[in-house]
């Protein structure tokens, strides 16, 4: 099995060499799975708090629909945006198939059932006094949101790398709705679906380094985070 | 400490964006719908620059099942698409979707199967070859993709006279790529079909000794043709035919035939023009 060391140096030599190929789809999955984590944030944040503080009916109901979308197969994200996105399709006009912010929608929608359903988690397991606390202390809504969100910080973190988790490594949506078009949608999770089925597993387990290499980056990033909110 | 992670966050995205919205498209861009074969040989990867410095226009190309490449067209997510299943592409233009069809170039299917020949295939013709296969109950590995070749390797089991195998235990339909075949039909043993181009590479990667081999080959009908065709403008408006003709007329012309002799991969030339014969 010399393709596992072999990969390992070819990673070396793509990252310090530069290798402009591997950039380009280093880029194309940085900037996809930013813009799908900052949508599914936006969105998630606020549902996932609302179905964790909330009392309301039917919200058994819609927490087991979120924590069915858990279990969402990437493919059929990829298939059912792609019939979203093609020109056929109702959105067609928009012209985003093929193009990194119509990957992000797909993406978006893998994480977001992730970010809503830890959020939720998260929220409900903080101690029922603190909204009574808070409340009887004067604090708007605005502020029992806000406060309750930050004291449920740790948890709202782990949702958010979990979904990143997803997101970066998924090659389902990137292949159907991305297209896999070199130096535009090629990311590389589908470069590595494309160096295997080229029979380079070497060059394929060196680009699965490189996306590990920068997933260990952006979690040192977050652990540097993760101290500086705890007082 | 709430501001200092929120500009952490925000440099992180930011980060993202700005490396993203980096690269900025500026020719008249062509999108293409093919197969694997062009891409994973390199060939698109050789001719798509010379096609840009002559035109200006960037080549975009998304590669897939010859099946999917054509259903994109149909649904005009493409200009142009490039691939190798004539039944299927006559149905293409028939139905409407495509326009303009020209072939480009081709290369040739082999049968492989290991060294021994346990089903004594070697010699016949490719339809006894085929009945001799299924006799033996020999184990042959198909794609089982709907991709150009699974496409070619079901009519011959038809002119081979009988039913193309579904559920019969030796006929393992693997649902990938045609290198991921071969590794099956490898380590299986068994027979398979594939193009010449992907075997050189199947062949260069086990140090000139496969675990199987080319058994039968040359038959006019194990002819792999590869075919180029404009989506048709009337049925998708936003189709940028004039580039996707343009395309066309250079590879077929005696420049871009020329080309296509002329790509080598393992020191061997894979594809042999064939336009306007």
């Amino acid at each position: 099995m010399d393709y596992i060391l072999d990969g390992l140096a070819q990673a070396l030599r793509l990252l310090f060499g530069g290798d402009p190929e591997t950039f380009s789809a280093l880029w194309a999955t940085v900037f996809s799975s930013s813009l799908a984590m900052l949508a599914s944030l936006l969105l998630g944040l606020p549902l996932g708090f609302w179905l964790g503080h909330g009392r309301f009916r039917g919200q058994r109901l819609v927490r087991t629909v979120v924590d069915t979308g858990l279990a969402l197969p990437t493919v059929l994200i990829g298939l059912v945006v792609y019939a979203f996105l093609s020109r056929r399709g109702p959105l067609g006009h928009w012209g985003l198939l093929f193009t990194l912010p119509g990957l992000a929608i797909g993406q978006a929608i893998l994480a977001l059932p992730v970010v809503v359903a830890l959020t939720a988690s998260a929220v409900e397991s903080l101690d029922r006094r603190l909204g009574m606390t808070l409340l009887t202390l004067g604090a708007s809504r605005r502020q029992l949101a806000l406060t309750t969100m930050w004291e449920a910080r740790h948890g709202l973190l782990a949702a958010a790398v979990n979904a990143y988790g997803r997101v970066v490594t998924e090659v389902g949506i990137a292949m159907m709705v991305g297209g896999n078009i070199k130096w535009h949608t090629r990311t590389v999770t589908t470069a590595i679906a494309l160096e295997t089925g080229k029979g380079e597993f070497a060059q394929g387990i060196a680009l699965g380094m490189v996306l590990l290499a920068f997933a260990l980056l952006v979690n040192l990033c977050l652990i540097r985070l993760r101290r500086g909110a705890t007082p | 400490m709430l501001a200092r992670s929120a500009a952490l966050i925000c440099c992180l995205l930011a980060l993202g964006l700005g490396l993203g919205a980096a690269p900025a498209p500026a020719a008249d861009q062509l999108m293409m719908a093919t197969t694997t074969s062009t891409e994973d040989t390199g060939l698109l990867n050789y001719l798509a620059p010379l096609f840009q410095k002559d035109t200006g226009i960037e080549l975009k190309w998304t590669s897939t099942g010859t099946g999917k490449a054509l259903e994109l067209g149909k649904n005009c997510d493409v200009d142009v698409v490039l691939v190798h299943a004539p039944g299927a592409e006559m149905k293409f233009v028939d139905s409407g979707a495509g326009i303009n069809r020209r072939q480009v170039m081709y290369n040739d299917y082999v049968l492989l199967g290991p060294a021994g020949d346990p089903a004594k295939v070697k010699g016949q013709t490719m339809a006894q070859a085929l009945a001799a296969l299924r006799g033996a109950k020999a184990t042959f590995v198909s794609r089982g993709d709907k991709s150009g070749t699974h496409m070619m390797e079901q009519s011959l089991w038809k002119k081979g006279g009988g039913q193309v195998p579904e559920q019969e235990p030796w006929y393992l339909q693997a649902g990938q790529g045609m290198f991921s075949t071969l590794a099956l039909a490898g380590e299986k043993k068994g027979y398979t079909i594939c193009d010449r181009g992907t075997f050189f590479k199947f062949e260069a990667d086990n140090q000139g000794q496969p675990p199987i081999v080319v058994l039968l080959e040359g038959e006019p009908e194990l002819l792999n043709q590869y075919s180029v065709i404009e989506v048709n403008p009337a049925k998708c408006p936003q189709a940028k035919q004039a580039l996707a003709k343009r395309f066309g007329d250079w590879l077929v012309s005696p420049q871009g035939q020329q080309l296509i002799a002329g790509f080598k991969a393992h020191g061997k030339q894979l594809f042999t023009p064939n336009a306007g014969k």
